[in-house]
């Protein structure tokens, strides 16, 4: 008997003016897979994104998570459900230390905007922050301020405050844009060991095509809102060249 | 899907209680030694201390309240109607109706400015403290009008205040309301909430992919600021004896803004000694420049944001911590 899918996309429309950013998008993502998803400027790679995190809504079709509609659903709400992701630019609390960062993400799931009572710092939490860190290599960097990490380190946390939520699929936008070329890999190297290890579902968004052959299992591929291919790396990449539609 | 640690139970740090009680009891016994000016006076600063701390939860989260001056009246405006209405002399009944009327109001005006951030958040709090301002103004028979209305000394725990010990009995109702009000913040600044409020500051986008919604914990607080400007409001009433509808005029809140500036945002020990050192220096000023004491507070203001930008609690302890071996 086959896994029941984690995520399914139908037929998803939004226009922005005369851009068609989603135009009849149907996708499915199964548990374990990890994804990549390509495509030129405004193909609509992050619009796919705010549509499944609810930042933005669609104009028609339906999205459904472990079977659950979500349309139309506030973004905290599909976080809560088990949709985590990170940002093009990383989005962190900059004049928070590190370990707060993450303390933060441990907590606010957990009623984290209800409850005034209860102590947010506790030695099992901080343990778990600094466990989660460690795994990230941010483990130098705890005390200090997010705004002071290098651009390699503030995805890396972006990531880890999202990956802190336990999610079942993760959304990772450009996780190696504004990384020098030497930390590229092992960046994701770093990410990739962390998600497969906790067999954390990962869709990620990537102009690298070296990055996207190197880790991802699964490719699709995005042109003006239409998903033009899908399938393994090594197909899906060498058609695209021969097709023109990957610019190399 | 990622595995942590099972999380802990979280327990109160049970550390310097003794230290505490201590110090609480001596705050108490001073009522009885000091001058009754000064009583007076550190009873209307405390008092207005409460609405300035919170004042700094929410600015906390960058939001700056120039309205909590509504919720100090309305704290007020509870113990006077609750006298003359319904004739309710016991000081605890006045405190609980007070706190609830703050809640209830801030419970309501929370659902519409909850929704707003930087100058309307202002200007929506400003705007609700005059409407009740102006309905206190017009509403004559009901408030007395400009004139606001008595406040008779009212019973505690059924015992009736002997006048010329009022003050010092205020005064120690004072001291134990706001030990209990600097206990509750102290647990909200150590807690998720408390902690989000600065996350909010930094990144509400973040906030929301974590699962937290921005807009409750923004109400939550607000409605806490709420009823702590109301007991506020009920203690001050009891201090000066007066009410009238100045308590919810945009001054008394600008007043509650500057103490901010004055303290810092850390801690809660800075609203409350910023809002007493105000008070003197108004008194102060008042005394020996009745004229003009509004430029020498004015003046004070001035060198205060230009030599402690982050607050005087907040520089001081900074730098003391710096020269700390």
């Amino acid at each position: 008997m086959s896994a029941a899918p984690l995520l399914e996309i139908e037929n998803l429309t939004l226009r922005f003016g005369q851009v068609e950013a989603a135009a009849g998008e149907s996708l499915v993502l199964m548990p374990g897979e990890f994804v990549g998803i390509i495509g030129p400027n405004g193909a609509g790679k992050t619009t796919l994104l705010n549509l499944i995190t609810g930042y933005l809504r669609p104009e028609s079709g339906s999205i459904r998570f472990q079977g659950r509609p979500i349309v139309g659903l506030p973004p905290e709400v599909i976080t809560g459900l088990g949709i985590g992701r990170s940002f093009q630019v990383p989005q962190l609390f900059a004049s928070l230390p590190v370990l707060e960062n993450v303390l933060i993400a441990l907590a606010t799931p957990c009623g984290g905007d209800r409850d005034a009572w209860t102590p947010m710092v506790t030695p099992a939490r901080e343990r778990t922050a600094r466990a989660l860190l460690g795994q990230f290599g941010l483990q130098e960097w705890t005390e200090r301020p997010a705004a002071e990490l290098p651009e390699g380190g503030r995805k890396l946390l972006d990531v880890a405050l999202a990956a802190a939520l336990r999610p079942k699929l993760l959304l990772l936008d450009e996780p190696t844009s504004g990384v020098s070329a030497e930390d590229k890999y092992p960046l994701m190297d770093t990410l990739v060991a962390v998600l497969e290890r906790e067999g954390v579902t990962t869709a990620f968004v990537e102009h690298d095509m070296d990055v996207v052959r190197r880790y991802a299992r699964r490719v699709v591929v995005l042109s003006e809102g239409r998903i033009i291919a899908d399938g393994p790396p090594a197909r899906v990449l060498d058609d695209g060249r021969g097709r023109g539609f990957l610019g190399g | 899907m990622i595995r942590l640690l099972v999380e802990g139970d979280a327990r109160p740090a049970t550390a310097g209680w003794a230290l505490v009680a201590a110090g609480i009891g001596a705050a108490l016994a001073l009522g009885w030694v000091l001058p009754r000016w000064l009583t007076f006076v550190v009873t209307q600063g405390l008092a207005k201390g409460l609405a300035v701390m919170g004042v700094v939860l929410l600015m906390r989260a960058g939001l700056v309240s120039f309205g909590q001056g509504l919720y100090y009246a309305g704290g007020a405006y509870a113990v006077g109607f609750a006298a003359r209405l319904v004739g309710l002399r016991e000081a605890t009944g006045h405190a609980a109706l007070g706190v609830a009327a703050g809640v209830l109001l801030g419970a309501l005006v929370g659902v519409v400015v909850a929704r707003y951030r930087s100058i309307f958040f202002a200007m929506l709090t400003l705007a609700f403290s005059m409407v009740l301002y102006g309905v206190l103004i017009k509403a004559y028979t009901v408030t007395g009008g400009s004139d606001g209305m008595p406040i008779p000394l009212p019973t505690l725990l059924g015992l009736p205040v002997p006048a010329d010990r009022a003050g010092a009995i205020v005064y120690d109702v004072t001291i134990g309301c706001v030990a209990l009000a600097v206990y509750v913040i102290a647990r909200y600044l150590a807690s998720p909430l408390g902690f989000l409020m600065r996350a909010i500051r930094d990144n509400e986008v973040r906030v929301q992919y974590l699962g937290g919604s921005v807009r409750r914990a923004i109400y939550r607080t607000y409605v806490l600021a709420a009823g702590l400007a109301a007991l506020g409001g009920v203690l001050g009433a009891f201090n000066v004896g007066h009410i009238d509808p100045d308590l919810a005029y945009w001054t008394t809140s600008g007043e509650f803004v500057f103490v901010t500036l004055i303290g810092g945002l850390e801690g809660v020990g800075a609203p409350l000694g910023g809002a007493v050192a105000y008070e003197l220096v108004k008194s102060y000023a008042f005394k020996y420049a009745p004229y003009a004491w509004e430029m020498v507070v004015g003046i004070a203001m001035l060198v205060i944001i230009f030599l402690f930008p982050e607050g005087v609690w907040v520089s001081l302890a900074r730098r003391r911590r710096r020269t700390s071996p």
